[in-house]
């Protein structure tokens, strides 16, 4: 490609304008301790644990790619619901603790967890000046929980998400086998949870 | 007893000037270079748009360690800071600031003085090239040497320029005989000086004697602690230095609306957005190659600052 002929001296004018442009501008800084960055939607800054949901499964600490996920546990059991019926056992969570300064932030312990445990928070601002002191135990992670944004809105044609549809279809089939009795309580497919259970 | 009141009086303001100036230039380069790049610079020292940035950095160059390289030439190696920095001073003393004898020390061939002066400031770099026993340094100082010679001259052809069209090689005499279109039949010599100038100042973009990503600081390269800042503020004080001096030869100085009362505004106006463009062009432009350096200097610059002489002179010679 020829380079293109034009006045001499008009791409020096060019970058000068171009500088002085951007002068007049806004700059693009953010300035971070003042103020809070704008952080998108599903930012991964730390990982949070809902411990109410965890079931000591181990999933998580054994899928994780480094081994930075730490869990101890004792089993615990209960009298049977019935009468001469078995007696009924339970992990109880000892200890869930994540070293941060292992952890790779690849998230597949949030995505291996069969019971919505594990979540990402936004927050990110847990320096610390001592790497040992980035481990941290279920309670810090438990405050992290609180910290959780909504998940954001789905897109306007999405497919329905598998929870809402189940629960449609329990209401609508519970709806069908009432059907039958009274009749008229069967008021339509396209009315779910007007049935009740 | 009056007269060295006098004296003292202005040597102690002209030093004032040479002390404040630069860090005034030196700001406003970190401000306006940020927001050229879309950044916003120092934003902490001091509170108010970090306006104590460079009062910080002071501080930080002077409590390191002053270090001598074990085999530098000690002596010289010691005394280049001063030589770099110094000349500026002698040649802030005879620059004209307002009418009436508003400078610092009015000298007949203020000219020549100046010119003479300023291109002693290029030694301090290559003392230090040469002392440092270091051979970046020793490039960085080469490549001074052969800026200096290369720029030096049309520097001085467009300076003799500016003496021919005025008759005299006073300071205050070229400024007291400007007249308005002066500024359009010197420009081409304006250019040339300024640009030579900028030149003889290493600053970008004709910064290779001390191009950072070639020989790591060039002459500078050994110092550090206060020697390192005061080369630093030879440059700064040599860019105020060169745009007073363009000021006068070629902007006409104190002329201006009202320049009876206010000259000096205008002188320090003038030099403040020529301080500015220098500050552009280091944003702007990529550095030279060393071989464009020179091929600038002795093809394009020499000739215009040649044809500007006779140009001086036909129109000289047809006014009379």
């Amino acid at each position: 490609m020829a380079p293109s002929v034009g006045i001499p001296g008009s791409g020096l004018a060019k970058g000068l304008a171009v500088t002085l442009r951007t002068m007049t501008r806004r700059s693009v800084t953010a300035q971070y301790p003042d103020a809070q960055p704008d952080l998108p939607p599903r930012s991964r800054g730390v990982i949070a644990l809902f411990e109410e949901n965890c079931t000591v499964c181990m999933l998580c600490a054994r899928e994780c790619p480094d081994w930075c996920i730490y869990i101890d546990s004792h089993k615990e059991t209960a009298p049977p619901a019935a009468p001469g019926g078995r007696e009924r056992s339970r992990n109880v969570l000892d200890r869930f603790a994540i070293d941060f300064s292992l952890c790779l932030y690849c998230g597949i312990c949030i995505e291996v967890c069969p019971f919505d445990a594990l979540f990402w928070s936004p927050e990110f601002e847990y320096a610390e000046t001592d790497i040992l002191d980035l481990t941290h135990e279920r309670d810090k992670l438990r405050e992290w929980m609180w910290t959780v944004p909504p998940p954001p809105a789905l897109d306007p044609a999405a497919e329905e998400p598998k929870e809402l549809a189940a629960a449609r279809k329990a209401a609508e089939k519970a709806a069908r086998e009432a059907g039958p009795g009274p009749g008229p309580a069967a008021a339509g497919p396209d009315s779910p949870g007007g049935a009740g259970a | 007893m009056n007269d060295a009141l006098d004296v003292v009086l202005r040597l102690v303001a002209v030093l004032v000037v040479f002390l404040v100036f630069p860090l005034l230039v030196g700001q406003t380069e970190h401000k306006v270079m940020a927001h050229m790049q879309g950044r916003l610079g120092p934003m902490y020292a001091g509170g108010f748009h970090g306006w104590a940035q460079l009062v910080a950095d002071g501080v930080k160059f002077a409590q390191k360690e002053d270090i001598v390289p074990a085999d530098a030439d000690r002596r010289v190696f010691q005394l280049a800071p001063a030589v770099a920095l110094l000349p500026y001073l002698l040649v802030l003393i005879a620059i004209p600031v307002g009418p009436r004898g508003f400078v610092g020390e009015t000298v007949d061939a203020g000219l020549i003085f100046v010119l003479a002066v300023m291109g002693i400031g290029v030694l301090g770099s290559l003392m230090a090239g040469w002392a440092s026993a270091n051979k970046f340094s020793l490039l960085g100082g080469l490549r001074t040497a052969a800026q200096l010679m290369a720029y030096e001259l049309p520097m001085l052809l467009a300076a003799a320029s500016v003496a021919m069209a005025a008759g005299t090689l006073s300071l205050p005499g070229i400024v007291a005989g400007y007249h308005w279109w002066w500024t359009l039949w010197q420009l081409v010599g304006g250019l040339v000086f300024f640009t030579a100038g900028l030149a003889e100042l290493q600053r970008p973009p004709f910064d290779m004697p001390v191009a950072d990503s070639e020989i790591i600081f060039g002459a500078y390269t050994e110092y550090t602690g206060l020697r390192f800042a005061l080369f630093l503020l030879a440059e700064y004080a040599g860019i105020v230095v060169l745009c007073a001096l363009t000021t006068v030869l070629f902007l006409g100085g104190w002329h201006g609306p009202w320049s009876g009362s206010a000259g000096w505004v205008w002188t320090l106006l003038k030099t403040a957005v020529l301080a500015f463009v220098v500050i552009w062009l280091r944003v702007s432009y990529p550095r030279l190659r060393e071989d464009q350096l020179q091929k600038l200097a002795w093809t394009v610059l020499i000739p215009l600052a040649l044809a500007q002489i006779a140009l001086t002179g036909v129109v000289k010679v047809v006014t009379s």
